[in-house]
């Protein structure tokens, strides 16, 4: 029977699986056995136990009486928020120094490759400081805030800017804009069905464009048509109301975008994003 | 392919093998500080007056000189202290690891530190409060005024919870601005991305210190909070722990007395008061008891002076008054129980 390939190799899979469970329990085992002889307190508890610090930019309701695991959940939708702003500002800047680089214009094709050689060696820590000591560095005090109007605020503290305020109108437009997508989506659907069946062709551009841009308006303009805005007043000690951007969360954000620009213009060839990701290739059709 | 299975099994083995001496208790700490004839001790990165490095590289402050008063104590030397600096961040860690024997890193002593981190408080080095630094052109003069002000903070420090009850029990707001190291907090602070900076008291009389115009930040008079710093070490070697909490007794005790580096060698060969003679060992055996000789006393006052004379070179010239930190007899907290 061991001479049997079949039975051997589920006898080695069986060997190899009870060898990694053994030494993972063995792992985990001990690592308790260590921190309860150390008497350093372990488990999970602690997310239900109220965090007692502040957080400065959260997307959830959070203050400091919430739990730890509220505390976490807030930096991780964080992570999400930043990271997903990053992946679509890197693609879209990416794909443009990537065809930039392979342009026939000789000053667009060097610029974009001097970046590209400057930048990618540079630690995406280093960048993150630079970016970040530029911001609070270079911008003006709270109170001497770069104005454009008053709607936007640029200054040490970020970038202020007035937001509208909170009406029916305004949530009818984004359900509108839910309306249009789906309906977008349908229109599609219905026309493959309708080429496939008779050969005929829908047009698909005009009406998207027209459901993406008509239904919203109809629900602002259903909704009372709301135009008034929540503007930043300098009062205290920063700018209350409208919307902010922390120097913070901008460079952190430049910084990965700057980075992650690199791979995706395929400037980088013989490095990829560090923990792996993908790289965009953009080449030239001869 | 049977054959890489088998190899990948026999790595897995080999790993599980390697781990366990790793993982392995690292048996009393008194033992390995003897056996590595170093003391590995954690301090600030640079905290002027409590540890920070100077232009040769040789660090000084009250608490890089009680890691000094420890090896000395237990080793016989000054020089058998090896300093490793740590952030707020990673120094419980360190300590837990055994990476370092010693903790000595204006370190609040609190009872959630005392009872789950593995860790036991030996006392306290220097009484401190927290309180904040602000710009004088915000013309604030308490803390009640801060509503709504941008705070630059120390992630994981007692600082930030206190910050977050005041504000929290005064019906106020406030935004964090948290970064690790404290350079790039004072930077952020001397920017003016914060409105307010908020540390230990004598942390805030150093910071302030560092800049030319000095006289353009305020520290408010309040103090939120009790900080008593003090150095700390792993649970599980009692023998360490106990003479650890008297070389600090011991150097209070000496002040006390009058034992200082300057005569402890002549009190050692002429004084006949009995206290004095058995905090130099020339009568009982204290130090027998603690595990030590009996010398180790007068050693480590010679080595790094008496609490007194720690407090007047490091902590004096930043300009922080002994206040709570004089001796009880002169109206301080620094009450030592009985050296006999």
């Amino acid at each position: 029977m061991l001479h049997s390939e079949r039975v051997r190799g589920i006898v080695y899979q069986a060997l190899l699986l009870a060898a990694v469970v053994g030494v993972g329990w063995y792992l985990i085992d001990n690592t308790l056995h260590n921190l309860q002889t150390r008497e350093i307190q372990t488990g999970f508890g602690f997310l239900g136990r109220s965090a007692g610090f502040e957080i400065g930019e959260t997307m959830i309701e959070y203050d400091p009486s919430r739990t730890y695991g509220r505390a976490l959940a807030a930096g991780l939708l964080n992570t999400l928020w930043v990271s997903a702003l990053g992946i679509v500002a890197a693609t879209l800047l990416g794909t443009l120094i990537g065809i930039a680089r392979l342009s026939s214009n000789w000053l667009l094709a060097r610029l974009a490759s001097a970046y590209v050689e400057t930048v990618r060696n540079v630690p995406l820590l280093l960048q993150l400081f630079v970016w970040y000591g530029m911001l609070t560095e270079l911008l003006p005090p709270v109170r001497e805030a770069i104005a454009f109007g008053d709607l936007v605020f640029l200054s040490q503290r970020g970038l202020r800017y007035a937001w509208p305020q909170p009406a029916p109108g305004w949530s009818a437009a984004g359900w509108g804009l839910a309306a249009a997508v789906a309906g977008v989506l349908a229109w599609r659907w219905l026309a493959a069905r309708r080429q496939q069946a008779t050969g005929a062709q829908w047009p698909l551009l005009w009406p998207a464009l027209a459901m993406l841009a008509g239904l919203p308006l109809a629900g602002w303009l259903l909704g009372g048509a709301p135009t008034a805005l929540e503007r930043p007043v300098l009062g205290g000690f920063d700018f209350q109301g409208g919307k902010a951007l922390s120097p913070e969360f901008v460079a952190l954000l430049a910084g990965l975008i700057g980075d992650t620009m690199l791979y995706v213009s395929g400037g980088a060839e013989h490095q990829g994003p560090t923990g792996g990701g993908p790289i965009a290739i953009i080449g030239q059709i001869q | 392919m049977p054959k890489s299975r088998l190899a990948a099994l026999a790595e897995l083995v080999l790993a599980a093998a390697l781990l366990v001496p790793a993982l392995a208790w690292a048996g009393p700490t008194l033992d390995s500080i003897r056996q590595k004839g170093t003391l590995r001790c954690g301090v600030n990165s640079g905290l002027l007056g409590f540890s920070a490095p100077d232009r040769q590289g040789r660090w000084s402050g009250i608490d890089a000189d009680f890691c000094r008063a420890v090896a000395t104590a237990i080793l016989g030397s000054p020089d058998k202290a090896q300093f490793v600096p740590t952030n707020t961040q990673n120094r419980f860690t360190l300590l837990q690891t055994g990476e370092i024997d010693l903790l000595s890193r204006n370190t609040t002593w609190s009872s959630g530190r005392d009872s789950t981190l593995g860790v036991v408080f030996a006392g306290t080095l220097f009484y401190d409060g927290q309180g904040f630094m602000v710009r004088k052109s915000a013309k604030i003069s308490s803390a009640r005024q801060l509503n709504g002000a941008t705070v630059c903070v120390l992630p994981g420090t007692t600082t930030e919870l206190n910050l977050t009850d005041y504000f929290r029990s005064h019906k106020m707001s406030f935004k964090p601005v948290v970064v690790n190291e404290l350079p790039q907090i004072e930077q952020a602070f001397f920017s003016g991305r914060c409105d307010v900076f908020t540390t230990d008291l004598s942390g805030l009389a150093v910071t302030r210190l560092k800049v030319s115009n000095k006289d353009d930040y305020v520290i408010l008079p309040e103090a939120i909070s009790k900080e008593p710093l003090g150095p700390l070490l792993r649970r599980g070697d009692w023998e360490y722990f106990t003479i650890v909490k008297w070389v600090l007794f011991g150097l209070i005790e000496a002040e006390e007395y009058g034992v200082t580096s300057a005569n402890v060698d002549k009190l050692k060969a002429e004084s006949k008061d009995p206290s004095i003679q058995r905090l130099v060992g020339t009568s009982g055996d204290v130090g027998k008891g603690l595990g030590l000789d009996n010398d180790w006393l007068a050693r480590t006052v010679k080595a790094v002076g008496n609490y007194g004379e720690m407090y007047a070179r490091n902590i004096a010239p930043i300009g922080i008054e002994r206040g709570l930190n004089a001796q009880w007899k002169n109206g301080g907290l620094m009450y030592a129980p009985p050296i006999r």
